[in-house]
Parts: structure tokens; C-alpha cells; sequence
């Protein structure tokens, strides 16, 4: 059991902003969600999977749409609270606990802020190991957890639900529903068992996010590189991952646009010793990178933006032009590429033209 | 002929300049009131080179008096926060990220109304005239003058906030109104905060600004007179009135342009002790190394374009307390009032340079005041300095490699000669005054915001007639043009137009010197 507190609160969202890979939604506004939750004196816990049983019900909260929007119109937290109990009340049930669907970004944050206001413990696992912009893009998937119900909240407490034919379909309505909501809503989905949980979800991603956000702290104040202190350390993680410095320049140019519900673009860098350019394109989180025409990371592997000096993760909505920053990449664990999981959240589910290379062999 | 005037915390400096040379230089101490400080330091320049008030083609005053307000939490008004966006935003009140003294001295007067923008530009949620009018009673009944007014999504459609605005002045005739549109960019809570701090600053302000004012008229000044921004362009004095916001880092700015200029040194790192803080900053290819992520000043999160500097409190006056052999130095700091309040000019305050002075590291005050003090506590408090500065220029490096170190500020009486993790140690001659001498170099921008059509002529095209409409406004402003280079450029997609509608804003600045 992990709690969350004033303290640790900086590096929780510190890592979940790199896990984010550059999409998700900066956490600060999550982090500020959960500081005003902590000051009034409410207590989050935090379970790993080793310590629910089977039967546990647990239901996936979350917050849909783009970046960009979220920026500026910070969601409320009792309207995500609203979708779980509506998917309480479809299924005659009551959850024991919720769960983030991805570990990176704001959404690592809005299940501990459903917390705060109903008292459930968090779920120590997620399904993306990181972020992914599309609610099909889930391990859970892999083993056939039922989405729906599906609902989606938005601030006025209007209300959509969804009983979808597959996940996929469930995203392809519900991403209509949040462009009308404004650009963003709250959704409740995924209800699962403690046993779905086990078999199915990527496990301790919540302190994956609180250790490397420490080790980024660590590396700072003992003036290493924070790149390299987080590279190491995934190495050292089990299993191991890899991980390598894609990159280090300044933003020459950024496309960005709100398109049908997310936020897309395209990243230019220009190397501080040469001539050397990279390309990153993303879709909420970053999908690929490229430099003279070879990719040099793609999905589901991690890409993510930092600061080139205090290795502060940096969101795609926080990326502005003239800013100096390292690309990083770091390898997903081997159940994140297996054909199956690969299917979801591979190059190819992106409507990219090349199939997955891992990281290594790039 | 123009002057610079830097009005620090504790010294209020001045520098002649003729374009790019600089022919004198003088110190004084800053006032309680502002504008006596600089009476002082410009006349006694103008009689110590025989120039003429007439003479004078500009005067350019950096200040950081009100970054200083705010990050000692001194001299600020409490504000009354308007904020347009119920029910969303509801989960993030104003205000939650500041310290615990600050929400304190702002106070909890919050108002989250019904209003604000969705991103295509459609309303979010019913705003209500009734419901502002209702605030402006509660504010006026509150007694609270200074209000900040904040919209979600007002980047993209100011309207809400000036009506807003509008009707509380009408209820509130005594209010003094800021905006947030014309503080910030996209990034809600950033540009929130900005707006808070903006309104906190008011008071403070309209004192500061009409004390320059007035400290002109008397020495029969009556060139232009303009403040230096957090960019290093410079900003009319009477709008710094309504946006004292807008100077806060451009001391910082101002001490970094100065020390590569008077050095010669386009790499280094710049060590600017003042008399309450010491900035350590990194200057490459010339220009002050600006911070990628969010800045935060005084513990508040903003998205400002800044110097990436590291603050620590160290200073000529800082305060020196000793108990069993431990020395500790500021944060405290008797400010602008050193001449008064420290040993050696009379006062019963042990500071930074009481220690200086009786290791003869600079001469002035009455040496004969400090002369009771013991060896041990003048050596460890020298040491304790000299470990404060080194630990700020090893945070503020890329590696651990050697590099030079320019020591400007007055307060660099403070550092014998040697440092660890300098290559060099280089105090260039006036470097006690480099950010007079830096804000008389500031530059001019060129700035433009307007709606361009992506589907008409194409992103590449807008982007090139926006960046180059900007460097002409800049060139227009005086900027030399071989020096003109592009700081901001902001996209902003309006999706509720037709036709790809697109709103650019691009800055573009360049020497005016």
C-alpha cells in the first residue's frame, strides 16, 4: 500500500508526466486536483495488485479528449465521480476500487482524485503502461475485458451511455460525444474483476511514476543527468528495459492542431552541435520519431520530451518554439509487444505506413 | 546621450551611455520612495560629466521592485479573483498553488461564475450579468480594490472578460482591473496566477511608477521614459502601471545582457550579487539561456519567458546569525536600508558587509564600528559565502567542465578572487552598475497578432508573412537589423471560423544600441 501525500505528490506527477510521453495531459493540473483534495484532509491509498482478491470490483475512470482543451478548461472531478456511480447503477453493483486506464499523464491522476471524493483505494495497475490516446489501446484487451459499460459525463452532468459492439466502436462514439462536450469529458468504463486485473493489466505503474519521478529529483540535486538517471534505472527494473538519448536540440517548429477530439502535430528539431534535424510526429502522445528520413523509436515504445538541463518531462502542449530539449526513448515490457497487443497500439493502429521495429534493433 | 537606471532592492544605479559606449557610471542607495533614489543617482551622474537634462535622448528604467514585492510577499493588496468557466475548472481553485502567507495576504475572495469559451469558440455555460453584478456588490461591500478577471479559453475570444470587466467597474468605480488576455497565453492556471499576481502588484505599482514620474519632472527630465520587460524590450512607464507583471525578470535580464556586454565573454556563466539576492545565470552566444519549462517566481507557476536562473538569498545586506560556530547568511536582508541599519554605517545589524569591509574586500562605511568582531565568526562567515556561490554556479552548469564566471552587482565585495568551478573569475570594470547598463541596451520588439487563413494561402506562407511583418514592426521600433531574431511564435487553431482561420503571435526583437 502506497499513500499519497503533500510529499511525494511532485514526484508521483513528475513521473506520470514521462510516462505520459509527451500526450496524456500535463498532470500539474491533476497534481493541483489532488493537492486542493490532500489540503482538505482527504486520504488516498494506493493498492497493488498482490493485495486485492479476484472478486474485487474495480471500475476505469478517466478523462477523454485533447490536451490543448484541457489546458485551458480544467475538468471537475465530482462529474467523473458521477460516471462511476452510473455504471454502478447499470450493472447493480458496487465497486470496491478504482483504477487509471494509463499510467502517463493526467490520467494517472483522476482516479486519486475519484478517490479523494468517494473514499475508494486506487488500483495499483493500469492498461497502456504508459499513455495511448484511444481507449481500445488497453492490455485488457488482449485477454477480452468487456468495456461497457461506457459512460461520459461533462460538466453540466449531462450524460451519455454506450453499450458498444467492441472497444474500438466504444472509442469511435464516445470521441464523437466528447468533441460535442467540448473538447474534453469524464468517463467511467471498464468495470473489472481483481482476477481481470491480474491477468490482464500492467501492474505498478502508479509507483513506476512515483520512482522515476524521484530519480529525475535525485539526479538533479546530485547534479547528474536526469536522462541518464532514468535510463538506468529502467534497466535495472524487472524486467529490464532499454533505453537511449534519441536527441538533443532546439525547437525550430511545431504544428499543432485539434482534430476530431485530439491534438495532433508534428515537432521539428534542429541539433545544437550540427546539422542534424529530428521529426516527431504525435497524436496526443508522440508516436514516432525520425531523423534524415530512418525512424529512431516508434509505438508502443516510450518516446518522451525533456527539459536538455533539469530533465522536467515536457507534455506536447507545454512544447513551445526556441525551447532546448532531449528526446528519450525507453522500451515497453515484452507483454506490450506481443502481435496481439501490437494490433492495438502498434505502429500500424496509428494508420502508420511500416511495421513495429523494436527499439533496440533501431 | 541616454541613461540607464537600475532601481535594486538596495541600490538605485545609473549609466551614461553613447550608443554602445559607456561614459560614466554612478551608485546610490535605493529610497523607501523610489523616485529619491533616482533623483540622486541621475543627478549625480548628469554633474559628474557636465551633461545637460536636454541633452538626453531616453531614459530606461529596469526595476525589481516588483518582483522583489512579490517574492518577499511585501507591499501586496489583497485581490478579489473573477473567474468565468462554472462548473468547469471547479475541481482547481484560484490561488491553490500559491504559499501558505500568500493565499493569506491575497485572501480566499473567490468568485467562479458561469461563462467562458469551448474551444470552437461556442459559450460554456450561461454567463450572467446578474451573477457579476452580484460579485461586484460582494466585492464592494468587501472593500477590495484590486480584481483579477479570468475566462476560460479568453485567448481566443477576449469579449467575456472586457464585459465582465466593464460591468464591475461600473459597480466598483474604485476597482483597478486586470484582464487576463493581456497577461497570458493559452495555459489556464498560468495565466490565471499571472493575472492574480498582476492585481496583487497594483498598488505597489501606481506608487512606484508615479514616484519616477514625479523623480523626472524635478530634475527637469523631459525625454521619454520607459521600464524594461521581462524580454528585454522596453514597455511605456504609464502601461507598467496597469502591468507591473510584465517586469519581472528583467532584472535578471537586464545584469546578463550587461555583464557579456562588458565583459566581451559570449559563453559564461553571470553570478549577479545584489543586496538581498544573488542570480546565477548562463549566458550563451550572448544571450541569457532561457528556461524551457514553467517558471515558477516566488513559488508561483507562470509561463513567462525567462532567464533559467537559480535565486538563492545572499546579498550585501543579508542578515548574519551565529549560534555555537554555526554562521548563517539570509535570507533576510536589511534591503535598502544597509546605510542605516548595518554596523558599519551606525546600525546594530550584522550583514554581509560588515564581513566584507573588515576583510578589507571594499572600503566604505566606518571600519572602526566593526572592529570588535571576532576572526572566527568574519572567517566562517566568508567561507559559508564563498560555498553559497559555488554551490550556485555548480546548479546552474550544463557539465562539470570549468567555465568563466562574470561577477557583477554590487554585492560582489563579497567573493575573494577564487572559485571553485570557475575557469576564470572575471569582474569587468562597471560591473557594479551592469544592469543600469544593461537595461540602457534594451532592445525593441516588434510584436503583431492576427487571424491568418491556412486554407487561403497555406501555413508555410502565413507563418512567413507573420514572422516578417513582426521583424519589420521591430525594425520599424528602431531595432538594428543584422541583431533582429524571433522569440515567440504562438499558433493558436480558432476552429469555430471558416476557412482554417488561424491566430498567429509572433515577437521579434533586435539592439536598439
Amino acid at each position: 500500500m502506497i499513500e499519497l501525500t503533500l510529499n511525494n505528490l511532485e514526484n508521483f506527477t513528475r513521473g506520470a508526466a514521462f510516462l505520459g510521453t509527451g500526450g496524456g495531459g500535463d498532470p500539474y493540473i491533476g497534481k493541483l486536483m489532488l493537492k486542493h483534495q490532500l489540503e482538505k484532509g482527504k486520504i488516498i491509498k494506493i493498492l497493488s495488485p498482490d493485495e486485492i482478491n479476484d472478486n474485487f470490483l474495480v471500475c476505469n475512470v478517466l478523462s477523454m479528449g485533447a490536451p490543448t482543451v484541457f489546458v485551458e478548461k480544467v475538468p471537475n472531478g465530482p462529474a467523473t465521480l458521477h460516471g462511476l456511480r452510473k455504471v454502478e447503477e447499470i450493472i447493480g453493483k458496487k465497486f470496491d476500487a478504482v483504477m487509471p486506464i494509463e499510467a502517463g499523464g493526467v490520467n494517472a491522476t483522476i482516479p486519486l482524485v475519484v478517490s479523494a471524493l468517494s473514499g475508494l483505494p486506487v488500483i495499483d495497475a493500469d492498461g497502456m503502461g504508459r499513455a495511448f490516446p484511444e481507449l481500445q489501446m488497453v492490455t485488457y484487451n488482449v485477454g477480452d475485458v468487456d468495456i461497457n459499460p461506457i459512460v461520459a459525463v461533462n460538466d453540466f452532468m449531462e450524460t451519455a451511455v454506450f453499450k458498444a459492439r467492441n472497444s474500438s466502436s466504444g472509442e469511435w462514439l464516445a470521441r464523437a460525444v466528447c468533441v460535442r462536450m467540448g473538447g474534453i469529458c469524464q468517463m467511467a468504463c471498464y468495470p473489472m474483476t481483481g482476477k481481470q486485473i491480474k491477468d490482464t493489466a500492467i501492474h505498478n505503474t502508479i509507483k513506476l511514476s512515483f520512482d522515476i519521478g524521484n530519480k529525475i529529483q535525485e539526479a538533479r540535486n546530485q547534479k547528474k543527468d536526469p536522462a541518464d538517471a532514468v535510463i538506468d534505472y529502467m534497466k535495472m527494473s524487472n524486467p529490464s528495459r532499454f533505453g537511449k538519448v534519441l536527441f538533443l536540440g532546439k525547437i525550430t517548429d511545431l504544428l499543432r492542431e485539434t482534430v476530431n477530439g485530439f491534438t495532433k502535430g508534428t515537432l521539428r528539431l534542429k541539433s545544437l552541435a550540427d546539422e542534424d534535424e529530428l521529426i516527431v510526429e504525435f497524436q496526443n502522445e508522440f508516436l514516432y520519431a525520425k531523423s534524415n528520413d530512418k525512424v529512431l523509436a516508434m509505438v508502443p515504445d516510450l518516446i518522451c520530451a525533456l527539459d536538455s538541463e533539469s530533465g522536467e518531462p515536457i507534455t506536447t502542449d507545454g512544447l513551445r518554439y526556441g525551447q532546448r530539449i532531449k528526446i528519450v526513448a525507453i522500451s515497453v515490457p515484452p507483454v506490450m509487444r506481443t502481435k496481439k497487443a501490437l494490433d492495438l497500439f502498434g505502429p500500424k493502429a496509428f494508420g502508420l505506413d511500416f511495421d513495429y521495429v523494436a527499439l533496440e534493433d533501431l | 546621450m541616454r541613461i540607464g537606471v537600475d532601481v535594486g532592492g538596495t541600490n538605485t544605479d545609473a549609466a551614461l551611455m553613447d550608443g554602445r559606449t559607456v561614459v560614466d557610471a554612478v551608485k546610490s542607495v535605493t529610497t523607501e520612495d523610489p523616485g529619491s533614489g533616482i533623483i540622486e543617482a541621475v543627478s549625480k551622474i548628469l554633474d559628474k560629466t557636465k551633461i545637460l537634462p536636454n541633452q538626453l535622448e531616453a531614459i530606461m528604467i529596469g526595476t525589481t521592485q516588483f518582483t522583489n514585492a512579490f517574492v518577499e510577499n511585501k507591499r501586496l493588496e489583497k485581490v478579489a479573483v473573477v473567474r468565468l468557466g462554472h462548473p468547469a475548472t471547479i475541481s482547481v481553485p484560484p490561488c491553490i498553488d500559491f504559499s501558505s502567507n500568500l493565499r493569506k495576504i491575497i485572501g480566499e475572495n473567490f468568485w467562479i461564475l458561469p461563462g467562458g469559451y469551448e474551444f470552437d469558440g461556442r459559450f460554456l455555460g450561461d454567463w450572467s450579468e446578474e451573477l457579476v453584478k452580484k460579485a461586484a456588490y460582494e466585492i464592494a461591500s468587501k472593500g477590495i480594490k484590486y480584481i483579477a478577471v479570468s475566462c476560460v479559453f479568453s485567448p481566443i475570444n477576449e469579449k467575456q472578460e472586457i464585459e465582465t470587466a466593464k460591468i464591475l467597474k461600473k459597480y466598483v468605480p474604485e476597482a483597478i482591473i486586470t484582464m487576463s488576455h493581456r497577461i497570458g497565453r493559452v495555459g489556464f492556471i498560468e495565466r490565471e496566477n499571472a493575472t492574480i499576481m498582476n492585481s496583487s502588484l497594483g498598488f505597489l505599482a501606481n506608487k512606484v511608477i508615479t514616484s519616477f514620474d514625479g523623480a523626472l519632472k524635478k530634475l527637469k527630465i523631459k525625454c521619454p521614459f520607459y521600464i524594461s520587460q521581462n524580454d528585454g524590450t522596453l514597455m511605456a512607464a504609464n502601461i507598467v502601471k496597469n502591468y507591473p507583471v510584465l517586469t519581472f525578470a528583467s532584472g535578471p535580464t537586464n545584469s546578463m545582457r550587461g555583464a557579456a556586454f562588458l565583459s566581451g565573454h559570449k559563453n559564461a556563466i553571470v553570478v549577479d550579487i545584489g543586496g538581498t539576492t544573488t542570480d546565477f545565470g548562463v549566458i550563451k552566444e550572448g544571450f541569457p539561456r532561457e528556461s524551457s519549462i514553467p517558471v515558477d517566481i516566488g513559488g508561483v507557476r507562470t509561463n513567462f519567458r525567462m532567464p533559467d536562473l537559480v535565486s538563492i538569498g545572499l546579498g550585501g545586506g543579508s542578515l548574519i546569525e551565529f549560534n555555537n560556530n554555526e554562521v548563517k547568511v539570509g535570507p533576510e536582508s536589511v534591503g535598502y536600508k544597509l546605510t542605516s541599519e548595518s554596523l558599519i554605517f551606525g546600525g546594530n545589524k550584522l550583514t554581509a558587509s560588515d564581513i566584507a569591509i573588515s576583510q578589507g574586500l571594499a572600503n566604505f562605511g566606518d571600519k572602526e564600528k566593526i572592529s570588535h568582531l571576532d576572526e572566527k565568526i568574519i572567517i566562517k562567515t566568508m567561507q559559508v559565502i564563498k560555498q553559497m556561490i559555488e554551490e550556485g554556479i555548480d546548479r546552474v552548469k550544463l557539465n562539470k567542465d570549468p567555465v568563466p564566471v562574470i561577477l557583477v552587482g554590487g554585492g560582489n565585495i563579497l567573493v575573494e578572487n577564487n572559485l571553485e568551478g570557475a575557469e576564470e573569475v572575471i569582474i569587468p570594470d562597471y560591473s557594479d552598475v551592469a544592469n543600469a547598463i544593461g537595461a540602457s541596451l534594451a532592445q525593441a520588439g516588434g510584436e503583431i497578432d492576427k487571424i491568418y487563413s491556412y486554407s487561403d494561402i497555406g501555413r508555410e506562407k502565413s507563418l512567413e508573412l507573420a514572422k516578417l511583418d513582426a521583424i519589420k514592426r521591430a525594425k520599424e521600433a528602431g531595432a538594428k537589423t543584422e541583431t533582429i531574431s524571433i522569440i515567440e511564435l504562438e499558433e493558436i487553431p480558432l476552429s469555430y471560423l471558416p476557412s482554417g482561420a488561424v491566430r498567429l503571435h509572433v515577437k521579434a526583437v533586435g539592439d536598439l544600441f
